[in-house]
């Protein structure tokens, strides 16, 4: 029997398999950010360990800092600051790469690792943030870590690891006008549920997936930790060795050639057997907007929030009603017209420009009403100098977006982006936990253009009205 | 890392479902440089209000709950992001297990790598343990690791219907020893360093 593309990544990288044991797996590349590694480094330091391959060891800062334009660093908020300085200081005295927020390169962690060319095919990669799954969107296995292991991989470069069971997600046909990838991956979730992957590795396969371009495979695989996958697969193509070739860290000359012979099998084989599978037909999906407090609470947007009545088991119907109580929304309401008052467009999901591309498009011509505050934050310094290259900052300004810097902003919380008490929030990020945008706030993931959508308009619109 | 091994604890019901790490720890804890403090931002939205006084609803406020080092909760426990400052935050309020039906795969490899020993029941069983310390709040259950079951030594098995189990969990035997004895990963990594190294040659990298 031939193997999936997990066990040929898996396979290449068990470097020792004791009885009785968990796998010791290689790691190939390790991003780190601020917030969950100066715990990692005081292990290093207690136990007087240095970092095994700092130059597989990339970091920079997203989380905690300000992206305000113009915020200068005296004036950040000091337990920032103090994360920042922690960062720096760990990276100059065990020698890791930093690109920091001084530099030209920086931004969320799981857009300049692809940027860099750092992500390629049949790679491990790890960081301490469950979003490292956004790399499988290369054929690489990606997944988030705890602290406990950032220092492991930061000591010896391996970590132990259980094998995971495959789960192959097939997306056919085609997508609609106005129905994006971010659609798909809501979709998926809310047919599969929140906890729906525990245990397994997603791959996404089928014609609507190889249709996509490399920053809506990353959407994709960005959410596979909101089914409760710890990474999700996209099997490299063209499209890939495309978007990889010439970046900074790709290989180059013979390099190249030999890398893609290589990636070039790096597919599932045509026998090869996966544990569960799921599939959807993309030309059946509308574009996708979540109503409660997890990512698996989403429905089309002609769709209505779902009623306790329609649900069997009871520990559903609890989770339904408490989710609608703190969302301040009813049973059986239509999603299209609830007003927002905030609109947040970036995070690792979707802050990448054709993300911003799409935005703008709908955003031109159009305003912001003035009681909706609109954010759009790029992924990267790169992707913040692209947009301005090409005049996507003036397309938002003068829509009323305000244009900030690079960073995770008001995805989670932890800087100063924060949105008030009960404000509802149309918002491109992941995850709609309850206070995840802000103390009581209430979020409704869509895409990028739907947002830009219900900017306008100050509600949940159906993007395709006015597309 | 603490070991592991046996607990004799009431426990404290969570009647919610896909519990995120959010909500076990929000961001704003996330700031700290060190593991320290994390105990107090524990369920910090549901636990205080919003002027920072202890909410008197919720659960880990009433008196009755408090010393339980045994937390019952809903499936799906401890989704969403990878912070190992939802598993610091549980341990240093006092906890020293978890019984879910299911719990995120990120956050079962953090509490085994910290002491916290998360236990996987059956909906029917966590269901009826939530029922039962609901009503019944002293009531102690005694976590066996070597055993690998959960017991409610106060129910006499078979009366009125009722069984104090035994509940058998299943866990890694690898990490069921590390839990034992004490030990995490990083000391077994190092001891592969041969391998390591061979592997890095073999490839060139």
């Amino acid at each position: 029997m031939g193997k999936t593309l997990f066990e040929k990544i898996w396979d290449a990288h068990v470097i020792a398999q004791d009885e009785g044991a968990p796998a010791v797996l290689y790691i190939d590349a390790h991003l780190v950010h601020e917030v969950t590694s100066p715990q990692a480094f005081a292990t290093l330091r207690e136990r007087g360990l240095p970092v095994r391959r700092p130059d597989k060891t990339f970091a920079t800062m997203d989380h905690a800092i300000p992206t305000r334009v113009g915020a200068v660093e005296t004036d950040w908020p000091e337990d920032a600051a103090t994360q920042v300085r922690a960062l720096r200081t760990n990276c100059d005295e065990f020698g890791v790469p930093l690109f920091d927020i001084e530099g030209d390169i920086q931004g969320i962690v799981h857009v300049i690792g692809p940027e860099l060319g750092v992500t390629q095919p049949g790679m491990t990669i790890v960081c301490g943030d469950s979003h490292t799954s956004t790399h499988g969107a290369f054929g690489a296995l990606a997944f988030g870590i705890g602290t406990s292991e950032v220092g492991h991989v930061l000591a010896t470069q391996c970590l132990m690891q259980k094998r995971a069971m495959t789960f192959a997600i097939n997306v056919e046909g085609s997508l609609g006008v106005g129905v994006t990838a971010k659609d798909i991956i809501l979709a998926i979730i809310a047919k599969n549920g929140a906890g729906g992957g525990v245990g397994f590795v997603f791959e996404y396969r089928g014609e609507a997936i190889r249709a996509l371009d490399m920053a809506s495979r990353m959407t994709i695989c960005n959410m596979s930790i909101e089914g409760g996958a710890r990474a999700g697969l996209i099997a490299p193509d063209e499209t890939t060795f495309e978007y990889i070739k010439g970046r900074t860290y790709a290989p180059k000359g013979e390099a190249w050639d030999r890398a893609v012979a290589h990636w070039r099998t790096l597919k599932t084989d045509s026998d090869a057997e996966f544990d569960r599978e799921l599939t959807l037909d993309a030309s059946a999906l509308e574009p996708m907007v979540t109503y409660g407090t997890n990512p698996g609470m989403g429905v089309s947007v002609t769709q209505r929030v779902p009623r306790a009545s329609d649900l069997e088991d009871p520990a559903d119907r609890r989770s339904l009603q408490n989710a609608l109580e703190y969302m301040g929304l009813s049973e059986g309401q239509p999603i299209e017209g609830q007003p927002i008052d905030i609109v947040f467009i970036g995070s690792c999901t979707n802050s990448r420009i054709e993300d911003l591309r799409a935005a703008a498009a709908v955003a031109k011509g159009r305003s912001v009403p003035g009681h909706v505050e609109a954010l759009v934050v790029p992924g990267s310094k790169a992707v913040k100098a692209q947009a301005e290259a090409e005049g996507l900052d003036r397309i938002f300004s003068e829509a009323g977006f305000e244009w900030r810097g690079a960073g995770c902003s008001m995805c989670l919380a932890m800087n100063d982006d924060k949105a008030g008490e009960g404000k509802y929030v149309a918002s491109t990020s992941n995850r709609n936990f309850m206070g995840r945008q802000g103390p009581g706030s209430r979020s409704l993931l869509m895409s990028p253009i739907m947002a830009a959508a219900a900017a306008v308009n100050g509600r949940v619109t159906d993007v395709r009205e006015i597309l | 890392m603490q070991p592991f091994t046996t607990l004799t604890s009431t426990a404290l019901p969570l009647r919610t479902e896909n519990v995120d790490t959010d909500q076990i720890i929000p961001a704003r804890y996330l700031t700290a440089v060190t593991q320290e403090g994390m105990g107090d931002g524990l369920f910090s939205w549901w636990r205080y209000a919003r002027d920072g006084s202890p909410n008197p609803d919720f659960v880990l406020n009433q008196p009755q709950y408090q010393g339980s080092k045994i937390l019952v909760a809903g499936r799906n426990f401890g989704i969403g992001s990878s912070r190992e400052h939802a598993v610091w935050a549980l341990t240093q309020y006092g906890f020293r297990a978890v019984i879910s039906p299911a719990f995120a795969d990120i956050f079962y490899n953090n509490s085994l790598k910290n002491g916290l020993l998360p236990i996987r029941l059956p909906e029917v069983t966590v269901s009826r343990l939530l029922d039962l310390v609901e009503e019944v709040p002293h009531t102690s259950l005694y976590v066996d690791l070597p055993s690998q079951t959960v017991t409610l030594p106060d129910v006499d098995s078979g009366t009125a219907g009722e069984t104090g189990g035994p509940w058998t969990f299943d866990i890694d035997p690898f990490r069921k020893q590390c839990l034992l004895r004490g030990l995490d990963d990083l000391g077994y990594l190092l001891d592969k360093e041969e391998q390591i190294s061979a592997f890095e040659a073999a490839a060139s990298i």
